[in-house]
């Protein structure tokens, strides 16, 4: 029994620049700490009053250079741990490109991931080896946190707005996946596995994952219900999203050069600069298409003018997301960003 | 005696058995002299009016922020709320804050019986105030436009159809708002939402509403009680033809009306005027 | 006024001039409402350990086997909930805060002793809503009340914890506000602001935050409940609302509240440490400014309970600065505390056992939050057994153990009692020891991922947390040994008639009778020195009592 593990696995490029960092913090803890510690119970042992020996005399009660040193040395080092601290941080949460993406949905009780070529796990991420991945998450009730420890990563996911966070996994292995915050009742059983494959068995995994033969993969997804199969339909990510697009009708206007009205063209508009009718200008991500499917007045593209009705309550969480990765693929950026 | 000497007389002195009161019970009896008293119950009531302006200040950034998000939907329910008694409301509480400053200035000078009929003006102004506010929440009940179970947009849409600033359209067989302005007979769509979308977001507006006024009203309750209280000192005092009386509750109290009227100021704009 | 009933031989004092139930119930003495908030907290104080206890014994094992989720999610929310706004808030600021501020400035009591009563009023009423709700099925948001779960999707009592919590937090600002009056207006002749004890400058901060921060969380509570009432979307994004506004105005006040927590025992441990040293404390003008320091930069650091929500990656980064910049004056206060000891008289009694376990165990709780302060090492370890046992070690380690540093270091002027110092360095013992036996495991569970408010847990972690729940009996062994010998006590325990057994310098010890008397001072004094002269031991005191005031309008003074 005394084989238990007392620090967590390493198998991420960032998670090993944070347990650097992690490591580093904890030396300096443990100098400070041990100066205190071991500093206050020496004095008060030396200085005991039952200890007549020691020199008691000029003890002085302030002085301003040894107060500034005990400011400011402190003070240069959380300013360089900050700096630090703060990089390792933006590497994980700011936008990157050349990306792997999944999309990860929480609900009560359950972890959905999707890959874009279709392939779909519950409680299960399955990643490859040494490429950059994305995890763009979204919950569908309360806010869940998707954290995975030996990755050092960790996003809550929040109902109606996406997160986002970058990570390199390393090294081929079964990893913990877990919801960190508190969710309801099973919130400790909202667990799961990561699988880290090398790339080249990651491929046959996807290939053997790919979505099966019905074409009903646009169904599957709008019932959305936590019964159904890990994996569904035969088709991408993107080919779902464009079920789903067929399915609503979008392209009554959307891509079709005899449209009625006039409407922006979606090939150009993931990762374009969009320049909206109120003078703001804002990048077409995620959030953007999504706001555009879900309340399409709320930002209104220059030179158009509002026509779509909102889809708020008529498209599930899931074929949210199918829907951006078929926009995403229409800009040639269906696996990885542009 | 110097300092040396009375400090030698405090390592000897012992418990006399005396008990410290202040007689002519103005003073309390933790307090050595009156200018203290008096100064303490200031900062006080000033520590208390800091903390209510935070109370407050966190609902107005609530209520800021979703005024930002949704701002066709508020200004569209913001119309059913009444400008007449908003700004008779504001006029009554503005003059019942002049009538409390003459107050505070009658118990300055030990008037009793001017600070009485100050008092009961205030009061009475108050009263309208509550009165108003309970006709115009029964009209919102009546409308529907109390954010319960029973609330419905309804009102708020048939008016803005008929202002034309709302259009209903049909699209793939369901019913959709389109929120715009109309100039010059030409309606011009800024947003289009769903009817529950609508709902959801005009019942958040009555939501603040009531939640900002309810507590502003119960703040004007709780004042109309202190004041009958203070009445009733006053009109003892007379009775019993004190010469001098202790003002600082009727300052206190003033204090406390004039951040109930500030409240209002910012709450009527905000609530009743903005975006009209 | 009343006068002296009491007609034993032993001299009047604030617990015996009168004996009858009203006569407590109703008193307006700051020592007697002192002593409702002491009884009071100590009994919520072992609700919350009894629900700790019930979740530690849950998790002895990975299976989630004793209770079931929905129960095991029940205690550890009503533990929450019962120590930080039953017991840590008022723990301090509430019991001593009350007993020691005037007799510390020289007054006769605080500025509204009519307003310290209704506190108390205040407060238990709140305290019977949240026992209410708690009995009547429990509520399983823990005490953090994250939205749109809260508001939304929580079953059972939920408004009515909330409004109980309400009541409390206006308890809380009605005793701040009540301090900063006595602070500034009560202190006696010659008290200047820099001659006042350090402890009066910690609660002058406290008040500071609690009258500030806490009309925040009420009303956002309060809109909490409103949501839950009317179906109002305001959290709930399913509504129209935004969660994420509700952790910005939760966190306005409730990282401020842990100072609320700490910054009184600080106060404690200054005090207590330069009693038993025998010195003036180190850098007082660093120490008493620290104190504000951190009251004032705690406003600006809430932000970094949200690192990973979803607020913007800048928004992280400024709040991150500033969450290390707060970092600093808590080091400047410890620093200073070694340097009190050194060359000074060092007595080991039990009040500086507390006091050295604080140091020990609060430089570890604040320098495991230099890796929550930091961005990255806070992404891996938010939400994890890390971030439980940090708290635990700033909140138990810190506040506790500062609170029971003042209840010994004071307790024999408030009950005119000697506690057994044997009993109380065993437990003083017990209690440091059981305390690490308990957490810390867990910022070893923390750091390899275990998520915080499990119910069940992986293999692999079995024995570190076996670890931590034989170490919290211990613990609660620590706890229940100062209960039973300090009640002992009452009775049994040596009588103390001496005004300053300890030796030590301050109005509270050199001037006011053991137990105090109910007016506290003879005579107003007159302060000539300053805050803990111990420099000067051949002058028995540097106060100088003050003829009475001759009162405007009075007939006698």
């Amino acid at each position: 029994m005394w084989n238990f593990p007392l620090v967590p696995p390493t198998a991420s490029k960032e998670g090993e620049a944070i347990s650097l960092l992690y490591w580093t913090i904890t030396t300096i803890a443990i100098v400070f700490g041990t100066i205190v510690l071991l500093g206050a119970i020496y004095l008060a042992v030396r200085y005991r009053a039952s200890n007549n020996a020691v020199d008691r005399s000029n003890a002085t009660d302030s002085d301003l250079r040894i107060e500034l040193a005990w400011t400011l040395i402190p003070l240069v080092i959380a300013m360089v741990m900050f700096g630090w601290a703060a990089k390792l941080y933006a590497d994980i949460y700011a936008p990157r490109e050349g990306y792997y993406e999944v999309f990860v949905i929480g609900k009560q009780w359950m972890w959905h991931c999707q890959h874009p070529n279709g392939a779909r796990e519950n409680n299960m991420l399955t990643l490859p080896a040494g490429r950059l991945v994305k995890v763009s998450l979204i919950s569908q009730d309360v806010i869940h946190a998707f954290s995975i420890p030996a990755f050092r990563v960790k996003r809550d996911a929040v109902p109606g707005r996406y997160n986002a966070m970058y990570f390199t996994p390393t090294k081929p292995g079964v990893y913990h996946l877990f919801c960190t915050e508190y969710c309801g009742t099973k919130h400790a059983e909202m667990i799961g596995k990561v699988v880290v494959l090398p790339e080249n068995e990651f491929q046959k995994w996807l290939e053997k994952n790919a979505p099966g033969a019905t074409a009903a993969a646009a169904t599957a997804a709008t019932t959305g219900s936590a019964a159904a199969p890990a994996t569904g339909g035969t088709l991408t990510l993107a080919q779902q999203g464009e079920q789903v697009f067929k399915a609503l009708g979008c392209n009554a206007c959307h891509l079709n050069p005899n449209s009625p009205v006039k409407v922006p063209d979606l090939t150009k508009t993931w990762g374009d600069t969009i320049k909206l009718t109120d003078g703001r200008v804002v990048k077409g991500d995620e959030a953007y298409i999504r706001e555009s499917i879900l309340n399409p007045a709320a930002k209104i593209r220059e030179g158009y003018q509002n026509l779509m009705p909102p889809y708020q309550g008529q498209v599930s969480e899931e074929q949210l997301v199918q829907l951006i990765a078929y926009i995403k693929s229409l800009a040639g950026a269906s696996n990885g960003g542009k | 005696m110097s300092i040396q000497e009375l400090g030698k007389q405090s390592a000897t002195l012992e418990y006399t058995g005396e008990v410290h009161h202040h007689a002519d019970g103005i003073l309390g009896e933790q307090f050595e002299t009156l200018e203290q008293q008096n100064t303490a119950y200031l900062i006080g009531m000033w520590a208390f009016i800091v903390q209510e302006v935070l109370f407050f200040g966190a609902i107005f950034t609530a209520y800021a922020v979703y005024r930002f998000k949704y701002v066709l939907e508020f200004t569209l329910a913001h119309h059913e709320l009444s400008v007449p008694i908003g700004t008779l409301n504001t006029f009554v509480l503005l003059f019942s804050s002049y009538t409390m400053a003459r107050a505070v200035r009658a118990a300055m000078q030990n008037r009793h019986t001017k600070q009485a009929f100050y008092l009961l003006l205030t009061f009475l102004f108050a009263g309208v105030f509550m009165v108003n506010k309970y006709f115009e929440y029964g009209a919102k009940f009546e409308h529907h436009l109390f954010p319960n179970a029973y609330y419905s947009a309804h009102e708020i849409v048939e008016h803005a159809k008929a202002k034309g600033e709302l259009r209903v359209v049909v699209e793939d067989g369901r019913e959709m708002y389109e929120l715009g302005k109309t100039i010059r007979g030409e309606f011009k769509p800024f947003k289009k939402v769903s009817p529950e979308e609508f709902e959801q977001r005009t019942k958040l507006f009555f939501g603040f509403y009531f939640v900002m006024t309810g507590l502003h009203g119960l703040h004007v309750l709780v004042g109309m009680i202190v004041i009958a209280i203070l009445i009733g000192r006053a009109l003892i005092d007379h009775m019993k033809n004190k010469p001098i009386a202790d003002y600082m509750p009727v300052e206190m109290t003033g204090l406390y009306w004039h951040l109930v009227d500030i409240v209002w100021i910012f709450l009527f704009p905000l609530l009743y005027l903005i975006g009209r | 006024m009343a006068t002296t009933t009491y007609t034993g031989g032993q001299k009047q004092n604030y617990l015996n001039w009168k004996t009858t139930l009203a006569s407590w119930l109703f008193t307006l003495d700051h020592k007697r409402i002192a002593i409702l908030y002491l009884v009071s907290i100590s009994i919520f104080f072992l609700l919350g350990g009894l629900a700790a206890g019930v979740v530690r014994a849950e998790l002895a094992t990975p299976k989630g086997d004793l209770l079931t989720s929905d129960v095991y999610n029940k205690m550890f929310s009503a533990h929450g909930i019962i120590m930080i706004f039953l017991f840590l808030i008022p723990s301090i600021p509430a019991v001593f805060g009350n007993f020691l501020l005037p007799l510390m400035i020289g007054a006769r009591d605080v500025a509204f002793p009519r307003l310290n009563l209704l506190s108390w009023y205040v407060f238990m009423a709140g305290a019977a809503c949240i026992l209410i709700a708690i009995l009547r099925g429990g509520i399983d948001t823990g005490w953090t009340f994250y939205t749109p779960y809260s508001s939304s999707f929580a079953k059972g009592e939920v408004s009515l914890a909330i409004v109980g919590i309400f009541l409390t937090g206006f308890s809380s600002i009605f005793t701040g506000i009540n301090f900063l009056v006595t602070i500034h207006k009560m202190r006696a002749p010659g008290m200047t602001w820099f001659r006042l004890p350090l402890f009066v400058w910690a609660m002058y901060a406290t008040s500071l935050i609690q009258v500030l921060g806490t009309p925040v969380v009420a009303i956002t509570l309060l809109l909490v409940a409103v949501e839950r009432t009317f179906r109002i979307g305001i959290f709930d994004p399913s509504l129209g609302g935004d969660p994420i506004l509700f952790q910005h105005l939760f966190w306005f006040y409730s990282h401020p509240a842990v100072y609320i927590m700490i910054l009184p025992a600080m106060g404690v441990i200054s005090e207590v440490i330069s009693a038993f040293s025998k010195r003036r404390v180190f850098g007082y003008h660093f120490v008493a400014f620290s104190s504000l320091a951190i009251a004032i930069i705690g406003f600006l650091v809430w932000g970094h309970h949200m690192y990973t929500s979803g607020q913007s990656m800048y928004a992280g980064i400024v709040f991150s600065f500033l969450t290390w910049i707060v970092a600093i004056p808590s080091a400047i206060k410890t620093f200073n505390w070694m340097a009190t000891i050194w060359k000074g008289r060092v007595h080991w009694d039990t009040p500086m056992l507390y006091a050295l376990g604080f140091m020990g165990l609060f430089v570890i709780g604040g320098l495991t939050g230099l890796h929550l302060a930091a961005l990255a090492t806070n992404v891996h370890l938010t939400d994890t057994y890390f971030v439980v046992a940090h708290f635990h070690y700033v909140m138990v380690g810190g506040a506790i153990m500062g609170y029971l540093a003042a209840l010994h270091f004071w307790w024999p002027k408030m009950t005119g009692r000697m506690y057994p110092e044997g009993w109380g360095k065993l437990a003083a013992l017990l209690v440091f020891v059981g305390f690490n036996l308990t957490f810390f495991p867990q910022f070893l569970l923390g750091y390899m991922g275990m998520p915080r408010r499990y119910h069940s847990y992986p293999e692999e972690w079995a024995v570190l947390n076996l670890l931590s729940t034989a170490g919290s009996t211990v613990l609660g062994l620590g706890y229940l040994l100062p209960v039973i010998y300090l009640t002992w006590s009452l009775k049994y325990g040596t009588v103390v008639t001496e005004r300053n057994p300890w030796g030590a310098r301050g109005l509270e010890w050199e001037l006011v009778d053991t137990p105090p008397d109910p007016h506290n001072f003879e005579r107003t004094p007159i302060v000539t020195r300053p805050a803990y002269d111990y420099n000067h031991p051949e002058e028995p005191t540097g106060f100088v009592p003050k003829p009475r005031p001759v009162v405007v309008g009075g007939k006698d003074g």
